[in-house]
C-alpha cells in the first residue's frame, strides 16, 4: 500500500508556542485515521498545515505525490477538506453554495450539475437546498460543509471534527458515509469522541503537547490498557466464601482484587501476569467450587483510560518543560 | 481569470441576495439626488451640465464605499469562511482582485442607475456629453481607489465597524490632501517637495479636472496604480492575518 499522506516532521511555533512539534505519519488508501488528543494538542493545526492554510515552520507534507511547499495549488486539488465547524457564506443557499465550490473545482455544464447531485444524494440534502445556510440547522450544516469536500470524490479527505455538536442520529449517518468512502480513499478525521474511533477508524494516531504519543489500530491502543486481559467476575458471595485464596492460588494470577459487594453480589477483578490466558481455567475452578457465576467477562482494554493515562502524562511533562 | 470570474459571480450574487445591494442602491441615489438639487442647485445653476452631480462623489463615497468594503475580508474571517476559501485551489490573486472587481462593477452598477439625471440634463438643455462622460469615468475610478483602500483596511481587522471607520479615515486623508489649509499646515514642517508630492495624492485635485471635462492620462494611472498597490497590500496582511 503506497502512502497517500506522508507528514515529515510538520512543525509549527506560534511565537514561543510550539503548537505542532515534529509530527510524522503515513496513511495509506484505505484507512481511516482517527486523529485524536486534548483541546490545544496540535490536531487542528497539524491539519491546517496539511491543507495549506497554515505554513509550517519547519517540515513537509507530501500528499498524492505533490509536496505541500512546492505544489501547494495540485495538494489543494486532491484534498476535500472539512474545517472545524463547518464554514460555508451564510447567505447562500446549499445549491448556490455547492455549485460555486464545484466551478472553483474546475467543474463546468453538465458534469458541475452530476456532481453536486450526486454530493447532495450522498449528504442527503435535498429537501434543503434552496434555504439560506444560515438558516439551515447544525446537522444540516455540517452537511453542507461535506458535501463541499467530497464534491470533486477526492483521494485524500481530511475533516475536523466532522461529528462534532450532532444528535446520535445524524451521528450514525455521518459515520456511515465515512465507511462508505473509506475504501478507495485515504481519510484523517480528528475527534473527541472514542467510540466513533473504535466504530469507524482503521487506526489511531494520538498526539499531545504537538507530539504523536501513541499510533496503532484501536485494538493495539485499548491493548495498552492496564484493564488489558483482566477478567472481571460476578458471584454470589454466599457460594464463594473461599474465592480468593481459590483463585490467587492458580498459576499465572498476578493479584486478585475485590471491586464491590452489593446485594450479596460479590464482582472481583482478576488481575493476570503478563501474557497468561485464565478464563478457561477460572471458569473451570467455579465449576469445581459450585460458585454461583452471574457473570465472567474477559476485558479488552478502554481506550478512553489509555488515552487519559497517555495524554495526561505527555501534557505535564510538556508543562514541566516550559 | 476562469477562477477570478467565478470569485466576481460569487460576491455580485451575494450582495443582491442580501438586502446590502438594495440599500446601498437606494440611499445612493436618494444622496445624489439631495446633493444634485437642493446643495449642488442643478435648476438654479441654469446651466445644462452635471457638475453639481459630480462635485459631492468624493465626499458620497467617503462613507458609501466602506460601507461596500468594509465586510470583504473582515466577514470572511469572522465566518471561518477564509479557511474553506485558502484551501481550495485558488491563486491569492483571483481571491484578491475577484473580491476587489465584484466590489467595484457593483458601485458600476450604482453609477448606472443615475442614468435618469443624463436623460433629464439633455431633456432640458444641450449639454457636452464628452463632459459628462469623462466625469462617470472619474467617478468610477475614484470609487475604485476607495475599494482598494477599503479592501485592505478590512484585511486587516475581523471586525466590520473598525474597517469602516479606518477606511473613512484614510480616504478622508487622500481627500484632504489637496486642501490648502492641510498643505500650510505641513508647509512648516515638510521640504516644498514633499508638499508638492502630497499635493499630487489628492482625490480632490486629480478629480476636479475630470468634472471639468479633462480626461488626464496621468489621473487614471494614478489610480490604477493605487489600485495595484493596496490591493497587493491586501494580499500580503490577508497572508499574515488568515489564522489569526
Amino acid at each position: 500500500m503506497a502512502a497517500m499522506i506522508e507528514i515529515k516532521s510538520l512543525r509549527k511555533e506560534f511565537g514561543s508556542f510550539v503548537a505542532v512539534d515534529g509530527v510524522s505519519f503515513n496513511v495509506a488508501r484505505g484507512e481511516v485515521l482517527g486523529f485524536l488528543g486534548p483541546n490545544g494538542a496540535g490536531k487542528s493545526t497539524t491539519m491546517k498545515m496539511i491543507t495549506g492554510f497554515l505554513a509550517p515552520t519547519s517540515g513537509t507534507a507530501v500528499v498524492c505525490g505533490h509536496d505541500i511547499l512546492r505544489d501547494p495549488m495540485k495538494v489543494k486539488a486532491a484534498i476535500g477538506y472539512l474545517p472545524e465547524g463547518a464554514p460555508a457564506y451564510p447567505e447562500m443557499t446549499p445549491w448556490s453554495f455547492l455549485n460555486f465550490i464545484g466551478q472553483i473545482r474546475g467543474f463546468r455544464g453538465a458534469d458541475l450539475r452530476r456532481r453536486v447531485d450526486e454530493a447532495v444524494q450522498k449528504t442527503s440534502l435535498d429537501s434543503h437546498l434552496y434555504v439560506p445556510i444560515e438558516s439551515l440547522s447544525k446537522g444540516y450544516k455540517r452537511r453542507v460543509g461535506l458535501a463541499q469536500a467530497i464534491i470533486h470524490n477526492p483521494e485524500v479527505l481530511i475533516m475536523d471534527e466532522p461529528t462534532d455538536g450532532l444528535d446520535p442520529n445524524q451521528k450514525h449517518e455521518v459515520r456511515k458515509l465515512i465507511g462508505e468512502m473509506a475504501k478507495d480513499k485515504a481519510i484523517i478525521l480528528s475527534t473527541h469522541i472514542l467510540e466513533e474511533v473504535e466504530a469507524i477508524c482503521t487506526r489511531a494516531v494520538i498526539i499531545a503537547a504537538g507530539k504523536v504519543i501513541a499510533d496503532g489500530t484501536p485494538a493495539q491502543l485499548a491493548a495498552r490498557s492496564d484493564r488489558h486481559n483482566n477478567i472481571t467476575l460476578r458471584v454470589q458471595s454466599r457460594t464463594a466464601g473461599n474465592f480468593k485464596d481459590h483463585v490467587s492460588s492458580v498459576s499465572g494470577v498476578s493479584e486478585v482484587l475485590m471491586v464491590r459487594e452489593h446485594d450479596g453480589v460479590a464482582t472481583w477483578r482478576i488481575v493476570p501476569k503478563s501474557g497468561a490466558a485464565l478464563i478457561t481455567q477460572v471458569g473451570a475452578l467455579a465449576r469445581q467450587n459450585n460458585w454461583e457465576v452471574l457473570e465472567i467477562r474477559l476485558e479488552q482494554g478502554r481506550l478512553d483510560e489509555v488515552f487519559r493515562d497517555l495524554t495526561a502524562d505527555a501534557t505535564a511533562k510538556a508543562g514541566r518543560e516550559n | 481569470m476562469g477562477h477570478t470570474l467565478t470569485i466576481v459571480k460569487r460576491e455580485l450574487a451575494s450582495y443582491f441576495i442580501t438586502p446590502v445591494a438594495y440599500v446601498f442602491i437606494v440611499i445612493f441615489l436618494f444622496l445624489t439626488g439631495i446633493f444634485t438639487f437642493y446643495l449642488g442647485s442643478f435648476f438654479e445653476r441654469g446651466m445644462a451640465d452635471l457638475t453639481p452631480f459630480f462635485v459631492f462623489h468624493p465626499w458620497l463615497y467617503l462613507f458609501l464605499i466602506p460601507a461596500i468594503s468594509m465586510r470583504l475580508w473582515s466577514e470572511e474571517r469572522k465566518q471561518g469562511t477564509i479557511e474553506l476559501l485558502m484551501t481550495l485551489p485558488i491563486p491569492m490573486y483571483a481571491m484578491v482582485l475577484g473580491k476587489f472587481l465584484a466590489a467595484w462593477l457593483f458601485t458600476a452598477i450604482a453609477l448606472a442607475l443615475t442614468f435618469p439625471l443624463w436623460i433629464t440634463v439633455n431633456y432640458l438643455g444641450t449639454p457636452d456629453n464628452g463632459v459628462i462622460l469623462a466625469g462617470y469615468i472619474g467617478s468610477f475610478m475614484l470609487a475604485g481607489a476607495y475599494l482598494a483602500i477599503g479592501a485592505f483596511i478590512s484585511s486587516i481587522s475581523k471586525n466590520q465597524v473598525i474597517s469602516f471607520v479606518g477606511s473613512v479615515v484614510v480616504c478622508l486623508l487622500f481627500i484632504l490632501a489637496g486642501f490648502p489649509v492641510v498643505l500650510e499646515f505641513v508647509s512648516g514642517l515638510a521640504p516644498q517637495w514633499l508638499i508638492n508630492t502630497i499635493s499630487q495624492f489628492s482625490f480632490l485635485t486629480n478629480f476636479e479636472s475630470l468634472t471639468k471635462g479633462i480626461i488626464d492620462g496621468r489621473f487614471i494611472v494614478y489610480v490604477l496604480s493605487m489600485i495595484g498597490c493596496f490591493l497587493f497590500a491586501n494580499a500580503v496582511m490577508v497572508e499574515m492575518k488568515k489564522a489569526d
